[in-house]
């Protein structure tokens, strides 16, 4: 919450002197911020732990890793359902969230993102169902159809994950939200890639190491990806970059790199040996997307809050205009 | 309406140039639904046989402060209150449009030199006070004072990303949420570039100015126009409008107001042109405006395309990941 100070605040009543670098209506926010609280983090990071899950899940069944399927493949449904909750949870009429499904609008990346999940649950669901089928029930009529669609089902689920994870970063970037519109050439990068390394991590937790080489393998994909994507979201930006590297969502942005290097470090030198290190490498991969997704949603709200992010910017795109068109005539 | 834009009074050709345009469709040259020059909002988004588009041209120049348009809409539209608070900053004690806050008189204190400063001789007047009102007559002081509005968008960020379809286009060619639609997702307060629409904290709704959608169908001009004493507040026809603005301009331009300038009237702008524009006598971000808004749907093409490729790349990583042996030979490939 540290704001520039810039001395005209709104409370206090002062005339309003043109500034050299920019003016503001008694320094008050142009844009509304916006009205998500961490529920929604907590769906992105959930959403893209569930579909990174089920391309594991899949990848898993097809190569005879029984353990990783099954551990991916309810934890995909797991967290969807968590997610779903969250996502519900943040609504202002809760028990509306039915709406979402009056209309597919192709201009809305949410009610994209309602259809590509509306899609994606049921074979997800189908797939972990068939890991929690009794013995019993498995051998009947009932049971055999379950276990022969969960392969399909899983397929599907991993063909469609991609889309789930990446959906979510449109959602931020198609708003008048300086750091999240700005940031649209990394932000689905960020949101890919962190949801392989969730999932990656996920699965050196739930599957023993001679099973989880493909999480390790995925959880370094996303790493590394994850971070340098970051990087370059920091440094691009410019002025409106600044509130990333500034403030809460800085700490939080810090923290997310930290347990992301230190989770994908410890799986890379100790992951195949130790399962302890594993699970240790799992859950800060797991944090560290968590802490990713709360570090950018804050700065957008950051962002939103200070209308030096908007004014600066449209100013200078102005100049540029001007300049242009003083050129071509 | 231009001739792209197709009669919206022809039977048969419903949705045409809707925004779920059919595939077979010849493409119109330059022309699409999310950003850009649009001519027909209401017939783009499937009115047929509409009335023609109207807004409110808000002349900053004649605004005196007298706040009748925030009470006429608190009383017409039955907004709640937002409860007393004095803000400090002049006698705006509003603050700013908001979910119960659908006009907004904004009040700026300028020191700013003038152009055309009158050289005070020192002489005796003999006129009564107040009597040199014009141009002449004006000081270093200024008051600026503005009465903001949701500007119903050519392209209205919150509408493209409703989710449930609450947020609509009506036949006038305004933008208007439909309250037993609305689930309070959020996502058009955050792409609103203007900052107008929000959520109602203990309804959970989004609200915003519907430009008296109610009136307009019974004939009747919306209440801030009505109420505006000064005239301040001009409803009409959006295109007589903008004629009107850009006489009005013209005029103070010859008076020697040179800082006079529209905002919002263009429709090649980045929201294609706004349904409630205005004449400021100073930079739009002094009175809390955008300087140059763009409608967060024009990027859409491009952000869905870094989407793709990093979906493409998550299925690449998730499907490489099994094959035995392929990402250490990346990785040793790199080390020879």
């Amino acid at each position: 919450m540290t704001r520039q100070g810039r001395g005209d605040d709104g409370g206090r009543e002062r005339a309003m002197v043109p500034r050299a670098e920019f003016t503001s209506y008694y320094g008050r926010p142009i844009l509304k911020p916006s009205v998500w609280r961490d529920d929604v983090a907590y769906y992105f990071f959930l959403g893209g732990l569930s579909a990174g899950c089920s391309l594991l899940g899949a990848g898993a069944d097809r190569t005879g890793r029984p353990a990783l399927r099954r551990g991916t493949r309810l934890a995909a449904l797991g967290s969807l359902a968590a997610g779903g909750y969250f996502l519900v949870h943040d609504l202002g009429r809760p028990e509306r969230f039915h709406h979402m499904l009056r209309v597919a609008k192709p201009t809305s990346p949410m009610s994209v993102g309602t259809w590509i999940l509306a899609a994606y649950g049921p074979p997800v669901g189908l797939a972990a169902i068939s890991e929690l089928l009794p013995d019993g029930v498995r051998r009947s009529a009932l049971g055999r159809l379950v276990d022969a669609v969960a392969r399909p089902a899983g397929l599907a689920a991993a063909g469609l994950a991609p889309a789930v994870a990446s959906y979510t970063a449109v959602l931020l970037s198609q708003t008048a939200v300086p750091a999240w519109h700005e940031a649209h050439e990394e932000l689905p990068f960020v949101f890919t890639a962190s949801a392989a390394a969730s999932a990656g991590g996920l699965g050196m937790i739930v599957a023993p190491v001679a099973e989880a080489a493909p999480a390790r393998r995925l959880a370094m994909f996303g790493a590394i990806v994850e971070l340098a994507a970051s990087r370059r979201l920091e440094s691009r930006l410019g002025l409106v970059g600044e509130v990333f590297t500034t403030g809460e969502p800085h700490r939080e942005l810090s923290r997310a790199s930290t347990l992301t290097a230190a989770g994908v470090l410890g799986s890379m030198l100790l992951g195949r040996r130790s399962r302890a290190v594993a699970v240790l490498s799992g859950a800060a991969l797991l944090a560290g997307g968590l802490y990713e997704r709360l570090g950018l949603l804050h700065a957008g709200i950051e962002s939103a809050k200070d209308p030096k992010y908007t004014v600066v910017p449209q100013r200078a795109r102005l100049e540029r205009a001007r300049l242009w068109g003083k050129r071509q005539s | 309406m231009t001739l792209e834009h197709g009669q919206p009074g022809q039977p048969g050709q419903p949705g045409q140039h809707s925004r779920h345009r059919q595939p077979r469709q010849p493409r119109q040259p330059r022309q699409h639904s999310l950003s850009g020059r649009l001519d027909d909002p209401a017939g783009d988004a499937g009115h047929v046989d509409h009335p023609p588009r109207v807004g409110f041209f808000t002349d900053t120049s004649v605004c005196i402060g007298c706040k009748a348009c925030e009470v006429a809409c608190k009383e017409w539209n039955l907004l709640p209150d937002d409860g007393f608070d004095l803000l400090g900053m002049s006698y705006d004690n509003t603050g700013s449009l908001g979910a119960n806050t659908w006009r907004h008189v904004a009040f700026v204190e300028q020191d700013a030199p003038v152009e055309r400063r009158p050289v005070d001789l020192g002489m005796p007047a003999f006129e009564l006070p107040g009597a040199r009102t014009g141009a002449e007559g004006r000081t270093e002081f200024r008051w600026l004072m503005a009465s903001d509005v949701c500007k119903h968008c050519t392209h209205a960020g919150c509408l493209d990303v409703c989710p449930t379809g609450a947020l609509f286009r009506t036949e006038f060619g305004t933008v208007v949420v439909q309250q037993d639609i609305c689930n309070g997702c959020g996502y058009c307060v955050s792409a609103c570039p203007y900052g107008v629409i929000d959520r109602r904290e203990d309804d959970g709704r989004a609200w915003k100015c519907t430009m008296c959608y109610d009136r307009l169908h019974d004939g009747l001009e919306p209440a801030c126009a009505k109420a505006c004493p000064t005239d301040s507040i001009q409803f009409g026809v959006l295109d007589e409008l903008r004629e009107r603005a850009q006489a009005r301009v013209e005029q103070l331009h010859e008076a020697g107001v040179a800082e006079a300038r529209l905002y919002g009237e263009d429709p090649d702008d980045g929201v294609g042109g706004d349904g409630a524009f205005f004449l400021l006598l100073d930079e739009p971000e002094v009175y809390g405006l955008p300087p140059d808004p763009v409608v967060p749907t024009r990027d859409l093409p491009r952000m869905w395309r870094y989407a793709g490729a990093a979906a493409l790349a998550l299925l690449g990583a998730g499907v490489s990941v099994f094959v035995e042996g392929f990402v250490e030979g990346l990785v040793e490939g790199r080390r020879r």
